[in-house]
């Protein structure tokens, strides 16, 4: 009649994600008890912030939400208050949209391919530890990521906090000499993201499958960036519009972000994995031949695998960025005028780690009077907790330390961004005594 | 000589690195503003001799203490920056270190901080002890050289 011990998987503070959370999960006997994911930060405060605010100034101050990711914030403010306003941008901004897209996700997957994940798999506290036995490449990584910067930087108009983001377009353009300047660059970067595929596919990947409803932007022509049709494995297929009947955020105690779910159905994965799920047909044929070679095909069911599914996507974002640059022909101005007028306009956009909604009720003097913001990682967060529950099962064998870290492992596959959602990850799994 | 203000303006205490490098521009002095992001920093100061770079800091000392460090050490007292981000300034200097892309001198001002929350005020020990670094690093700029003359391209540090 003697319990097995109690144990808690306890990781106090979650390195190498963005931001601040922490993790605790409860193993009562040989069973997976309490699972939550715990996110400190309140994360109403920007939506707050922009009411009474001029609609011109929302792609600035939703910039300041995250720090890798300000891009996705701009393109989904200015596309949500774009359609409130009836307004319609010049196909050659719409191009340089994508570009200034693809200038995140190069600078943002490179940093969690190399520098935050990596280190899981090849057994390194962190990417520091990881430089000394592998310094060629994290150089590599360094050259990648501010290939990427390049690109924000131009398009963004200065190095943080990008400005030249507006509803209508750029305040500032590029020239096609700017953009051509950065050719040299994309092509190498290119090349070292099909390395980057071929090296993450030699990794090491836990044995861990799960049956996830995949959610992401598709495009009848594009591998979706600004613009498409909401869908999932799931049948769902909808507009922006429409994305709060589809979709609700409960409020959890143990978390100031908001558990989205899908309305009936539960958790859902929105990121790399459900985009390359749902849309491997639209990647450019480098990119598709490089996962195949990879031995990677939809859909892939493996979280862990996710790193490799970024890599495939640098490759899609270098190539896409280089196509942008050849097909660029300056627009007549840089941005459409925006009139104040009365609406409401939601939009989604694909940030790196997934589905980003806006959505903005503009008064008659263009004054915001409501905006909500559902981030990605708000959206994963119901499911990461789904996934330990489940992973933990299967890690109650194992010594608590390196079930902890498997466990860290995991969350991190999603790239967890809880600065955006709401910032450290601290990680707690207990263990209980039971009788039997 | 390079000055980089590290942190984000909009996360209370955390934007201390910034207004030092707000406050020395409108003094005239050249100062940069950076997330505090590893790799961008690494590369910010890639072509630069003689860096000094400021964040907020967390050591458990009380709120608004400013301590300085020599970047060129290691810098195991520092590694709770407070920035919000995966890596910070304590990780850049160590991988720079690896990677042998320290700059030949780097000083560290570190603001201990309190509040790191969105939209929060910065706290009063916080801003009095921006108005610190500020001035030291006025004098760090206009220091005598070694050979006894001013010359404001050159810190005194060491």
């Amino acid at each position: 009649m003697t319990g097995r011990g109690a144990r808690t998987i306890r990781v106090d503070t979650l390195a190498r994600v963005e931001g601040e959370g922490s993790l605790y999960i409860k193993l009562v006997g040989e069973r997976v008890g309490e699972v939550q994911l715990r996110i400190y930060e309140p994360p109403r405060f920007f939506e707050a912030f922009l009411r009474g605010r001029h609609f011109s100034e929302a792609p600035d101050i939703t910039a300041r939400i995250c720090g890798i990711c300000p891009i996705a914030y701009q393109m989904s403010a200015v596309h949500a208050i774009e359609r409130a306003l009836g307004v319609r941008i010049d196909p050659a901004v719409r191009l340089l949209r994508r570009l200034f897209y693809c200038g995140e996700w190069i600078e943002s997957h490179t940093l969690h391919v190399y520098m935050l994940h990596a280190p899981d798999f090849l057994g390194y506290q962190d990417v520091i530890a990881m430089a000394r036995d592998h310094r060629a490449v994290v150089e590599k990584a360094l050259r990648l990521k501010k290939i990427g910067n390049r690109i924000v930087q131009l398009l963004g108009g200065r190095e943080i906090h990008p400005i030249s983001a507006a509803v209508g377009g750029f305040y500032k353009i590029p020239t096609k000499q700017q953009l051509r300047d950065l050719v040299d660059d994309l092509e190498w970067a290119l090349e070292a993201s099909l390395e980057t595929v071929r090296w993450t596919a030699g990794l090491q990947f836990p044995n861990f499958e799960q049956d996830y409803e995949f959610v992401a932007l598709r495009h009848s022509d594009e591998y979706a960036f600004n613009e498409g049709r909401l869908v999932s494995n799931r049948g769902l297929d909808i507009d922006a519009a429409e994305y709060e009947d589809h979709f609700v955020e409960l409020q959890v105690k143990h978390s100031n972000a908001l558990h989205s779910v899908v309305r009936g159905r539960g958790s859902y994965l929105v990121g790399p994995l459900a985009r390359f799920n749902l849309n491997f047909d639209k990647l450019p044929e480098v990119a598709r031949k490089a996962a195949v070679d990879a031995g990677l095909r939809p859909p892939v069911k493996n979280i862990f695998r996710s790193i490799v599914v970024r890599a495939v996507e640098l490759v899609f974002a270098c190539a896409e960025a280089l196509r942008a640059i050849h097909e660029y022909e300056p627009p007549a101005a840089p941005r459409v005028e925006a009139p104040n007028r009365i609406g409401v306009g939601q939009a989604i956009t694909e940030a790196p780690r997934g589905i980003l909604y806006h959505r903005y009720a503009l008064d008659d003097n263009g004054l915001i009077v409501t905006a909500k913001i559902v981030p990605p990682t708000s959206q994963n967060q119901k499911r990461i907790e789904d996934d330990l529950r489940e992973y933990a099962a299967q890690l109650v064998v194992w010594p608590i330390e390196e079930a902890t870290w498997k466990c860290e492992q995991e969350v991190r596959s999603y790239d967890p961004c809880i600065s955006c959602a709401t910032h450290f990850l601290r990680v707690v799994v207990e263990r209980e005594d039971v009788k039997d | 000589m390079l000055i980089i203000g590290c942190g984000n303006r909009e996360r209370s205490d955390d934007g201390a690195g910034i207004l030092v490098a707000e406050r020395l521009r409108e003094l005239g002095i050249e100062a940069n503003t950076r997330s505090g992001e590893a790799v961008d920093l690494i590369e910010a100061w890639k072509s630069a001799d003689d860096v000094i770079v400021v964040d907020a800091v967390v050591t458990g000392a009380p709120v608004g203490t400013v301590q300085a460090w020599d970047g060129r050490q290691p810098l195991a007292s520092v590694s709770t920056t407070a920035s919000t981000h995966g890596l910070g300034v304590a990780e850049a200097i160590e991988l720079a270190q690896i990677l042998d892309r320290l700059p030949m001198r780097l000083r560290v001002y570190g603001v201990e901080g309190r509040r790191f929350e969105p939209g929060a005020e910065i706290s009063p020990e916080v801003q009095r002890a921006v108005e610190e670094v500020v001035r030291r690093i006025i004098a760090d700029v206009s220091a005598p050289h070694d050979s006894g003359r001013p010359n404001p391209h050159n810190s005194a540090f060491y």
